[in-house]
């Protein structure tokens, strides 16, 4: 790097006279800061915004004298008032059965298959694994009309177990794709030395693969829940009642009642239900990041 | 029958079995039946054939849908494209220890659930409290009715779709951008190239695979996107803003018309296919490469 520089330094004073090298690279360091942090303020405005709403009593909010991005009397009323309403705490028990359930199935089927794939060629298995690929890209906008006659069909309409039959669709495909990259990058050395201590296939894969890829496993993990966790158009159309209802679907139809919006609530509620991937993300973004570029960087 | 059952291959096949029975059972049998769906009269008692893609494509405001559709996939995607590029350049101008924190608050609008940050934005863009109103009548500017217009709502869709997609973009090209060897940017300043030929020639061509597959990716997600369009607008004003999946919605489940939205969500079966085919083809073209070095 500082030989790319300074030659290209050198190249710069035969034409004119520069300010020194580390004056120019300073101020493109400076640059770079202070466009980020521009860049940072624009992204944080909605959730700084949704914060400052939802610390606000509805009297505060619909006055409209006062700046509407500052609190003048700060109070966790709408968060205590929606941890002790009973729609609130059966939507948040809700979205954690289904992204629980679903999270432990996607992850079975995938590691299963993504092993099989990366390690056992059999008839058909590089066409599976461009089929899976090819699933991933196959949008949930797209299949939630003839779910929506399935699951009526299965007597499943406005009921939470639905989405546990139908969410893997959205997160096997890809967390099987990165887990086949990561199978593929175990050294082959590795089965060999099991298969003649005389491990069996399962006993290579629970002793040698899952602890190999465990970064990848934490990645796809992770994949799954936000995928779950967040979820937004199978709940609106398949469920109804308060009972069966998730989060992402829950705060809106419980905290708008005839066109009587609970902005305060509504912001709590979001953030509230926001928590569980951000608090995710904040210890585990090192994983979250591998799981995002997983395509982009390697298999 | 105890050997065929140790057979590599059967063993192989009974593990790939359950994601075999989810694909097969969970998504090539909806999109066949969607379809079949999409071929039946409104009471779903006769079949019709074609008749209602025709009926669709007769209408001023599936004309509409259409139109809104490819605008604001175009739109979000170039400028998620252009931003995260800018994004991943400044980021890699930073020291290493740094990033980590920039990296980290860049990501937030990507890590909070889509349809949760909307209601934010929704709030934002209020008609009668929108706290954007409040600062442009401080400034003595006129207010704006963000989603009551249009031309304005559709700008909102895109901004929305940007501010939640560009730190994607972003991370994916910081990650190329990390692998392009630093010996190609030396070589290329003893060449004598500036800032702009070094992207030129150096940064674009290496790039070239992730960026097509990231804005082909993108392309497949932002124009099947529901999430925006359904709680900022649902379609209004006078259902001038619908993109296919909420009009889908709409015409599906909210009218009941079945077979009516099954046609409206098949209609973005031919890009969604052809972004697939160019995206598989990058995907494999550099598993050759990265076999090959």
């Amino acid at each position: 790097m500082s030989a790319a520089a300074s030659a290209a330094g050198t190249a710069a004073t035969r034409r004119r006279r520069v300010p020194s090298l580390a004056r120019q690279r300073r101020w493109a360091l400076w640059g770079a800061y202070s466009a980020l942090g521009v860049f940072v303020f624009m992204f944080l405005v909605p959730p700084f915004y949704m914060l400052v709403t939802s610390l606000k009593t509805s009297a505060e909010i619909s006055e409209q004298r006062t700046s509407p991005w500052l609190v003048a009397h700060p109070t966790l009323a709408n968060y205590f008032d929606l941890i002790s309403n009973d729609n609130f705490r059966s939507f948040f028990l809700n979205s954690a059965k289904v992204t629980i359930c679903v999270v432990a199935l996607s992850m079975v089927i995938s590691v299963l298959a993504a092993f099989a794939l990366a390690r056992m060629r059999f008839f058909g298995s590089s066409v599976l694994a461009t089929g899976v690929f090819l699933t991933y890209l196959i949008p949930d906008s797209l299949l939630f009309i003839p779910f929506f006659r399935i699951i009526g069909k299965l007597g499943l309409v406005n009921n939470a177990w639905a989405m546990v039959l139908i969410y893997p669709t959205l997160a096997v495909p890809f967390c099987t794709w990165i887990m086949i990259g990561y199978f593929a990058s175990i050294p082959k050395e590795l089965d060999e030395a099991a298969l003649i201590d005389g491990a069996g296939w399962l006993q290579m894969l629970f002793r040698i693969f899952i602890p190999v890829a465990m970064p990848g496993i934490i990645a796809a993990t992770i994949f799954a829940f936000t995928v779950s966790w967040g979820q937004f158009i199978y709940p609106l159309a398949y469920l109804y009642s308060s009972d069966q209802m998730v989060l992402t679907v829950g705060i809106i139809s419980d905290l708008i009642r005839a066109d009587v919006f609970q902005w305060g609530k509504i912001m709590a509620g979001s953030l509230m239900a926001a928590a569980p991937p951000v608090v995710i993300y904040a210890f585990l973004m090192d994983y979250y990041i591998a799981g995002l570029t997983a395509g982009a960087t390697k298999g | 029958m105890r050997r065929f059952l140790q057979r590599r291959s059967t063993v192989a096949f009974l593990m790939c079995l359950p994601l075999i029975l989810l694909i097969g059972g969970l998504v090539v049998y909806p999109a066949l039946y969607a379809i079949y769906l999409a071929m039946l009269n409104k009471r779903m008692t006769q079949f019709v054939g074609l008749g209602n893609f025709e009926f669709l494509l007769r209408r001023a405001t599936f004309h509409l849908v259409m139109f809104q559709s490819c605008l604001f996939a175009v739109t979000a995607v170039a400028a998620k494209a252009l931003l995260g590029f800018l994004l991943a350049h400044l980021m890699h101008v930073i020291p290493g220890r740094h990033q980590r924190i920039w990296r980290g608050l860049l990501l937030i609008p990507w890590v909070v659930p889509l349809a949760l940050s909307t209601l934010g934005w929704w709030w934002l863009f209020d008609p009668s409290y929108s706290a954007f109103n409040w600062l442009l009548a401080k400034l003595g500017a006129p207010t704006v009715p963000w989603l009551g217009a249009t031309g304005w709502a559709r700008f909102c869709m895109i901004l929305v779709n940007t501010w939640y997609g560009t730190p994607f973009f972003m991370i994916m090209y910081l990650a190329a951008l990390k692998s392009v060897p630093e010996q190609l940017f030396e070589a290329a300043a003893i060449d004598g190239a500036g800032a702009w030929g070094k992207l030129r020639f150096v940064t674009l061509p290496m790039m070239r695979n992730i960026i097509s597959i990231t804005v082909l990716f993108s392309l497949i997600v932002t124009f099947a996107d529901f999430t925006i369009v359904r709680i900022l607008t649902n379609g209004g004003p006078r259902d001038t803003t619908h993109i296919f999946a909420t009009y889908a919605f709409q015409m599906g489940i909210q009218s009941g018309d079945i077979p009516l939205g099954a046609a409206t969500s098949l209609f973005m079966l031919p890009i969604l296919a052809v972004a697939s085919f160019f995206i598989l083809r990058g995907v494999s073209r550099r598993d050759r490469e990265m076999a090959a070095a």
